[in-house]
């Protein structure tokens, strides 16, 4: 029963991608996939009905607000087919319980003159009976996704207690041929647009605080190099471009300064630099190897990856410089650490084995736990409500990228069709 | 109001000058989301804009090309996590030295690589310790350090596909490359 649950709704998402990938003329954007594994012991039964008049609406908004909640791992969608709703109509509640819901929401997509659409909707709490509240937006067919992720979030927010992360963004890299792109999509991977394109590699993208910005290292002078980038404007930024080479931009949480590893005195140490530009500081020194910085979410510390000790281990130093201090003391191979936004979890790639999964700590205890059963994953970045981790990895050969939440119980993937996806990072809360 | 104007202009601009991705809404709005009355009331209330800011895509085109180079190997091979330049590659270094320091305007970059296993940045820091080692042969074989730079490409760039020894071990390599 509980697959049939958990399965039913995914056959009606294939049958909605099929139909976005025939009505869609734009250029071709990676379609993506939501494949859920797993299930929860504390998932919230909802059923999502569909939006009274979607049909005739460019975006199916139910099958939207449905995978978004599905990812999240905290809910599992119950059947909702049968029963005509709209966010004016009172449910009848019995017909619901019967079927194991707890929430019902209902809604209606309505054309407006101007060729926008008017997109409302009402949750419901149906073992209370209690209407829980409901919003309207007034959308260009462009933002319909975006209404549906909103929508989303209201849902997770009110159900949960957390913010939803639904209206937020990730960037990516995509390997196609011997091309490679930057990418900016929705947080479901849907909506893709392309920020960079080179025939170089690019790696680490990372978003600025503020979610208008992405640094990252381009290899198109052929070597590592720094770059911030506007997304809106698609103005570049050179930060780091010195002699050897300049990887690993780590934003500081007010926007500031990015930390980077430099070689430009030999080996690969720490530096920080003024995001406006400017003459580096180092920040750490040691014989070996120190990269991958990231800052803690209060500033006053940067977790880093050294080989001082031997082995690459993680590591903290306070932000301004100073003595590091040990994190990861289990394994041989730890590296790209990520703080989450709450400041309670690091999420790393620790190799076990001969193989490399994403395992996450809670830094208060120490408690390790490894949530993948993956061999090759890789730049794990929490999600701003800490609540998920978007990592990449390889299926079948192929480059992936996956999100789970903490305890590893829900994955889901996030697939393109062209090339391989790599480089994942999840942007900050936007402003609405 | 006056940032959406900005963002309006700026998008405007954007717009034309043939950028390759669609910009698509320009927010107009700022109000906050309205919330609807309660059930059975009747659901007026005006809808607000959810825009959002697009992206503009920037093409690089073209890598740059390399320049002429002289005849004669230009790689040397490193063992599974090592930086040290085997005895066998000293040939390689010794001759690649006399062609660098025959002319002391040429400008030489040693190309670290490392296998495809572990993450993007720690092998790019694994490279470059390869790259260094190669400078390092170089400059004891009087080489002026000014005429060699050191990077890094980590893993991005492998020179043989796969995940069997023979192809792991023809990617752990640092490439002696002219420009």
């Amino acid at each position: 029963m509980i697959f049939h649950q958990l399965y039913r709704p995914l056959e009606a998402l294939r049958v909605f991608w099929l139909g976005l990938m025939l009505v869609t003329v734009a250029p071709v954007q990676a379609q993506f996939r939501v494949e859920v594994s797993g299930i929860g012991l504390n998932q919230l039964p909802i059923a999502v009905s569909a939006f009274r008049g979607e049909d005739s609406a460019p975006q199916k908004i139910a099958a939207i607000v449905q995978a978004d909640l599905e990812r999240s791992g905290q809910f599992r969608a119950v059947d909702s087919s049968g029963v005509a709703l709209d966010e004016l109509s009172r449910p009848d509640v019995t017909v619901w319980r019967q079927r194991g819901a707890d929430s019902l929401v209902s809604g209606s997509v309505t054309r407006l003159a101007d060729g926008r659409y008017d997109v409302r909707f009402r949750l419901w709490d149906v073992v209370r009976g209690q209407d829980l509240g409901g919003q309207s937006y007034a959308v260009t067919p462009a933002d319909l996704r975006l209404a549906a992720h909103r929508i989303a979030d209201f849902i997770y927010e009110k159900l949960t207690g957390d913010k939803g992360v639904f209206s937020t963004r990730i960037a990516y890299v995509t390997k196609a041929a011997q091309r490679y792109q930057l990418w900016v999509a929705d947080a479901d991977g849907e909506n893709s647009q392309s920020a960079l394109a080179s025939p170089e590699p690019i790696i680490s993208p990372a978003w600025s605080p503020n979610g208008s910005q992405l640094a990252y290292v381009s290899f198109e002078s052929r070597k590592p190099v720094v770059y911030t980038h506007d997304v809106v404007t698609g103005k570049r930024r050179l930060i780091a471009n010195f002699r050897g080479s300049n990887s690993a931009p780590a934003w500081s949480p007010d926007g500031r300064t990015l930390a980077v590893t430099l070689s430009r005195d030999g080996g690969s140490q720490l530096f920080a630099i003024d995001a406006a530009g400017g003459e580096p500081r180092r920040l750490a020194q040691s014989s070996g190897i120190d990269t991958e910085p990231a800052y803690s979410p209060d500033g006053k510390s940067i977790y880093f990856v050294s080989d001082r000790g031997g082995a690459p281990q993680i590591y903290k130093i306070p932000s301004l410089g100073g003595a590091a201090e040990r994190v990861t003391f289990t394994g041989s191979y730890n590296i790209s650490p990520a703080i989450s936004p709450d400041g309670r979890w690091l999420a790393y790639i620790s190799r076990v084995s001969g193989v490399f999964r994403l395992h996450v700590m809670e830094l208060a205890t120490g408690a390790v736990n490894a949530v993948s059963d993956t061999s090759a994953d890789e730049s794990p970045s929490f999600a701003p409500n800490s609540r998920l981790i978007v990592y990449a990895t390889q299926q079948q050969g192929r480059e992936v990228l996956m999100t789970t939440t903490l305890d590893g119980k829900i994955k889901a993937r996030l697939s393109g069709q062209s090339g391989n996806i790599r480089e994942p990072d999840w942007g900050p809360f936007q402003k609405q | 109001m006056n940032r959406f104007l900005l963002a309006f202009f700026a998008s405007l601009l954007i717009a034309g000058c043939a950028s390759s991705v669609k910009l698509d809404s320009v927010p107009v709005e700022d109000r906050a989301v309205t919330t609807l009355p309660q059930a059975g009331a009747a659901a007026e209330g005006t809808g607000s804009g959810v825009g959002k800011g697009g992206v503009t895509s920037v093409d690089i085109g073209k890598s740059v090309p390399p320049a002429a180079v002289p005849a004669g190997p230009r790689v040397v091979y490193f063992d599974y996590d090592s930086y040290v330049v085997k005895p066998e590659f000293q040939s390689i270094i010794e001759a690649q030295s006399r062609f660098i320091k025959a002319d002391k305007g040429r400008k030489v970059v040693i190309e670290g690589h490392t296998d495809e296993r572990g993450g993007r940045e720690y092998n790019l820091a694994l490279g470059q310790k390869r790259a260094e080692a190669v400078r390092s042969a170089l400059g004891l074989l009087g080489v002026f350090d000014n005429q060699v730079e050191a990077v890094s490409f980590g893993k991005e760039k492998p020179a043989a596909q796969g995940m069997d020894e023979a192809a792991m071990a023809k990617n752990r390599r640092a490439e002696i490359s002219y420009r």
